[in-house]
């Protein structure tokens, strides 16, 4: 399961900040969602039934989204990798 | 209870686009909690801006250039201290570090007090012998190797791969990506600092720094790592801001505890796409950031003078994490008899 770093944390402005490296980052509404609903440690499917059932939008474009979103997360190293291998 | 008042002289006046740290240390030395201060600046040039800023610094005093040598240094700072009675001096360049260590006995029978690293210490971080200290303390260092003269930049590759940087004996430091640059940088570098030149490896990351404070016998009082947020064209930073990166205070009470280093210094590193620190630097004094420090919550300048006092003071155990600092360059209006005074009689 996918697991944000337990250090990391995200404003209600969808401001993330990495105390880690000093890095920061801005998310928009839907990335906040995102990231409060990883970080919550929902399932994917969970996400994707709440995200449903809020927006009007449909599953490809969603998976799509989320799927970017998560690869963000990873590529800036927001990601705990320990918690990945153990999944 | 009334504070102690303390008479500190403070070098590196010079707040410009590359600052000298002592603007910044006034600062944190006005915010002590535990002594109260009156500030004698000690400066080289006349418009160093620190002169000017009476609000920080109650006197200044030039004093002469690390090249005429430690005897007339000490005669300037021998009337210095029958003006001022000085308690606690504070140098802050590189280059007049060497003075002043040599200089510890002589100003300690005066009754001034340093807190220097010791001149085995000094010698052994120059940038020269990073080499050998990577191995000796186990830190890893980029490959890097000393040269004097320009035909020796010839026979750089397959030892070295481009691009490589090109650094001063004290300051500078550039990016060359063949021959023809090193061969620029070597004369302009040379020219300004002397030989010899220093070849590195470059490591391409992002650069993180800490600073700290050891008490000589291998403890730490003060550490935390800062990130260079905005560098300016000269490699300076513009902006950082405080983290909680547990591998760099590691690295950091290790240098500490391997050296025994006393007093104030600040490493440099870069980490790379692996996520290793390379070690890059040390510097043998207080960072220009180091304000940052007070507001961190580790008063470095007020624990370097308590030591330097002989005071038992508590090691700082924690910091903030998250807090910036931000540089910004500000114009003095300053009329042109404080100039003419500090030109012509060498005091303000």
């Amino acid at each position: 399961m996918i697991k944000i770093k337990s250090n990391i944390a995200i404003s209600d402005t969808g401001f993330i900040f990495n105390p880690s490296n000093g890095e920061s980052f801005s998310a928009n509404p839907i990335g906040i969602e995102f990231f409060n609903l990883i970080k919550q440690g929902k399932p994917q499917d969970k996400i994707f039934e709440n995200m449903l059932e809020k927006y009007n939008t449909d599953k490809n474009t969603l998976e799509k989204d989320y799927s970017d979103f998560v690869q963000t997360l990873n590529q800036f190293q927001l990601l705990d990798q320990d918690a990945e291998k153990k999944a | 209870m009334q504070k102690r008042k303390l008479n500190i002289a403070v070098t590196g006046l010079n707040a410009i686009d590359s600052p000298g740290p002592g603007v910044a240390v006034i600062r944190a030395l006005r915010e002590a909690g535990s002594f109260d201060v009156r500030i004698i600046g000690l400066a080289y040039e006349s418009l160093e801006p620190g002169i000017y800023m009476h609000q920080l610094v109650d006197k200044t005093y030039q004093i002469p250039y690390p090249t005429t040598g430690t005897e007339t240094l000490l005669a300037r700072l021998e009337y210095i201290h029958s003006k001022e009675n000085l308690n606690v001096i504070i140098p802050n360049f590189d280059a007049e570090l060497y003075s002043f260590i040599k200089l510890g006995p002589n100003l300690k029978e005066m009754g001034i007090n340093t807190f220097l690293p010791t001149m085995e210490q000094f010698e052994e971080r120059q940038k020269i012998n990073l080499p050998e200290f990577g191995k000796k303390y186990d830190i890893k260092v980029p490959h890097s190797k000393a040269i004097y003269t320009i035909s020796e930049i010839y026979g750089l590759t397959p030892e070295f791969s481009y691009p490589l940087l090109v650094k001063g004996k004290y300051y500078d430091a550039s990016i060359a990506y063949n021959v023809e640059q090193v061969k620029t940088y070597f004369n302009k570098i040379s020219a300004k600092w002397g030989l010899p030149i220093i070849i590195q490896e470059f490591v391409n990351g992002t650069e993180y720094n800490t600073t700290g404070l050891g008490d000589g016998k291998g403890n730490t009082y003060a550490a935390f790592p800062m990130r260079k947020q905005y560098i300016t064209d000269k490699g300076k930073a513009w902006g950082g801001i405080s983290i909680a990166d547990k591998k760099l205070l590691e690295l950091t009470e290790n240098f500490i505890s391997s050296t025994k280093w006393r007093g104030v210094f600040e490493l440099e590193f870069m980490k790379n796409q692996k996520n290793e620190f390379y070690l890059l630097e040390i510097n043998p004094r207080i960072p220009a950031w180091i304000y940052l420090a007070v507001g961190v919550g580790q008063n470095v300048p007020e624990g370097l003078v308590n030591l330097a006092m002989g005071n038992k003071i508590k090691p700082f155990k924690e910091y903030k994490v998250g807090i910036m600092f931000i540089r910004y360059a500000y114009d003095m209006i300053v009329d042109i008899s404080e100039f003419e005074q500090i030109s012509t009689y060498g005091e303000l």
